[in-house]
């Protein structure tokens, strides 16, 4: 037996949430975690020849059909797949882990109501799933960029591991939330796949980010008020983030507008920073919810 | 290492059973709130559990036994009161909880080990021993869908004696799967006992909780009914079950015209002495005191979930009705002598 032994104590009370001490649970609780989305990966791709092939397919076919689209219509954007793309991966990993992260714990229900482990490796896993997808899909991109000749921007490219952090806490703190609501209600489903639809149009992933700006600035609706308004979506600030990390030019043909914000690196860099606070301020808010609620998910399901 | 492993203070469980639950925000806002009816699971539950005993958890369906179960591993949280526990615990609800079709027997072993507590290095070193337990060497790398029911159930087995807890919650699991494998189990819950771990365990073998128990709770509706020896529970557990099953058993009524004189339990082989095991052939000699004389009797014997075994009767000249091999021998006027055979083949 171990040498020290500890003793849980469990009441009526929900226990406080200590992010700490739930922390080393959740690390106890790895196994689970690593095996979850193993699971989740092997079943996704179960029975298919061709496997995670399919999950590199999506980019590959956006590369494809996008720099033939661009060419023929000759969109405002130069090196649309580029642009495309480096906003497109961010907003997957984003939708692709909240739609299985918010019914994460109504789909494991068998498992929250026989087995006692931390609820919050559910909604962890989904995030996980998303993360390897983007990894495999991230790859493509940093393949063709290179290949291509486009070429890494590189003082630009350290905003890149802020904007995916922040990605991260904001997918991961929607997800908890979403999760734990909609064992409650079940219009959390039904409600996320219309919000999911408006969300990607309010964000810049296909038009650029400088007609938004360009609009904020000639309506007097504000002025750069407008322009606040619309990073209120903290998707706008990740993406950019991620445009300007990759994409990297903010103006690539001299004497035409600008395709991003027409702001400096450090302007960017500020912008996500804003938004990873805000999002780890959502992360505890969301946690805390969570945890609150994962007391009582085994009677409510 | 003394004190109790798990101490269960005046815990009560509401479950609110709605019934028109709201689930989705429209009927929230349109139907008036609170329909709902409040159903105690448990009532004031408290019972310690000694560390290194094995304490047993009986009583009938729905009288709150896995509620409690669940409290305790933290699954449920109680409605009040206070549960401590001390040691790492492992609660088997249910065998091979998360197996997933699409996966192999190997990959749900560690996915199954890994909600039990295991780590990947302990089913690492504890694998070869699973496979061998669950007798499925060749189908290990198969995807589970293709397992039969019974291949499903010997892996969750497996998996589930295989963990390495100090406390261990047993809900009913250990009593599917086939006698072999039962008896395997069992052995299995022995080796625990003996290597200082402590043991709760829900099961409707009431048998099993004297024969492996140090200790043992019954629960009626919610409330602790009784606690203490094992046989003596399972006993008070065995009225209650008659009582529930047989509303006509009235034990200390009656006119006395006839009474029960004496039972004796004797051997094919003439002797009453000694222990009687399960599956022996054995005869109940009843002798019966008429007091008054009687035209007609008849006469029924239950066993103690109420059912009935034998029923003899002289009313209508019917011939009496074997169930179990009886036989009546009536004695001239004082009274009559009743003799039950079980057939060797029945316990």
């Amino acid at each position: 037996m171990a040498a020290t032994v500890q003793t849980v104590e469990r009441t009526s009370e929900p226990p406080h949430l200590r992010v700490g001490e739930r922390l080393r649970i959740l690390v106890a609780h790895r196994e689970i975690l690593a095996n979850l989305v193993r699971k989740e990966l092997k079943v996704k791709y179960a029975a298919s020849v061709l496997g995670a092939v399919w999950s590199l397919l999506n980019p590959l076919v956006y590369l494809a059909v996008f720099s033939f689209v661009a060419k023929v219509l000759g969109a405002g954007i130069p090196n649309y797949p580029v642009y495309l793309l480096s906003g497109l991966l961010a907003w997957n990993l984003f939708s692709a882990s909240m739609g299985p992260g918010a019914r994460a714990v109504l789909d494991n229900a068998n498992l929250v109501k026989k087995v006692a482990f931390a609820r919050e490796i559910l909604p962890l896993s989904a995030v996980g799933v998303g993360l390897v997808d983007f990894a495999l899909q991230s790859a493509v991109l940093l393949i063709y960029i290179v290949v291509s000749g486009y070429g890494l921007h590189l003082p630009e490219l350290a905003v890149w591991p802020l904007a995916f952090v922040t990605l991260l806490v904001l997918t991961t703190a929607l997800s908890l939330w979403f999760s734990a609501l909609n064992v409650r209600y079940r219009d959390v489903g039904h409600l996320l796949n219309i919000a999911l639809l408006v969300w990607f149009w309010a964000t810049p992933i296909v038009y650029a980010e400088y007609q938004v700006q360009h609009l904020a600035a000639k309506n007097d609706v504000g002025g750069a008020g407008a322009l606040a308004v619309y990073f209120l979506n903290p998707m706008v600030a990740v993406v950019a983030g991620f445009h300007r990390a990759l994409y990297g030019t903010v103006r690539p043909i001299v004497g035409q507008d600008p395709v991003l914000f027409h702001e400096s690196l450090g302007w960017v860099a500020g912008v996500v920073t804003i938004t990873l606070v805000v999002s780890l301020i959502g992360l505890r808010l969301a946690w805390r919810y969570f945890f609150n609620r994962s007391g009582d998910f085994a009677e409510e399901l | 290492m003394s004190g109790p492993a798990i101490e269960v203070a005046d815990v009560s469980k509401r479950f609110r059973v709605y019934r028109d639950k709201p689930t989705s925000l429209k009927q929230r806002v349109l139907s008036s709130r609170s329909r709902a009816e409040d159903f105690w699971a448990l009532r004031d539950i408290a019972l310690d559990v000694g560390e290194g005993s094995t304490f047993g958890l009986i009583g009938h369906n729905g009288s709150g036994k896995t509620t409690l179960l669940k409290c305790v591993a933290g699954i449920l949280r109680p409605t009040s009161g206070t549960i401590r526990q001390r040691g790492r615990l492992a609660a088997l609800l249910e065998l091979g909880a998360g197996f997933h079709p699409e996966l192999t027997g190997r990959e749900n072993v560690y996915l199954n080990a890994s909600f039990l507590g295991l780590s990947r290095k302990q089913t690492d070193a504890a694998f070869d021993d699973i496979v061998a337990f669950a007798e499925l060497e060749t189908f290990i790398d198969n995807e589970v869908k293709f397992y039969s029911s019974g291949m499903l159930v010997r892996l969750g087995f497996a998996v589930a004696v295989h963990v390495d807890p100090d406390v261990l919650l047993i809900d009913e699991v250990l009593a599917v799967g086939d006698e072999a494998f039962q008896a395997k189990c069992l052995d299995r819950i022995r080796a625990f006992q003996r290597e200082g771990r402590t043991i709760v365990l829900v099961t409707h073998a009431l048998d099993t909780v004297i024969e492996i128990c140090d200790r043992a709770a019954m629960l009626h509706h919610g409330e602790l009914h009784a606690i203490g020896m094992p046989s003596d529970v399972v006993r008070e557990m065995r009225y209650v079950l008659l009582g529930v099953t047989d509303p006509n058993f009235v034990p200390e009524e009656g006119t006395r015209e006839a009474e029960i004189a004496e039972v004796q339990i004797v051997r094919p082989n003439g002797s009453s002495e000694g222990a009687i095991l399960r599956g022996d052939p054995l005869t109940i000699v009843i002798d019966v005191r008429q007091n008054e004389p009687l035209d007609t009797w008849t006469w029924t014997s239950r066993s103690w979930t109420g059912r009935r075994i034998t029923r003899c009767s002289t009313r209508g000249h019917r011939a009496p009705v074997w169930i179990w091999g009886a036989s009546t021998r009536s004695a001239s006027g004082s009274g009559s002598r009743a003799s039950l055979t079980s057939p060797a083949s029945t316990g």
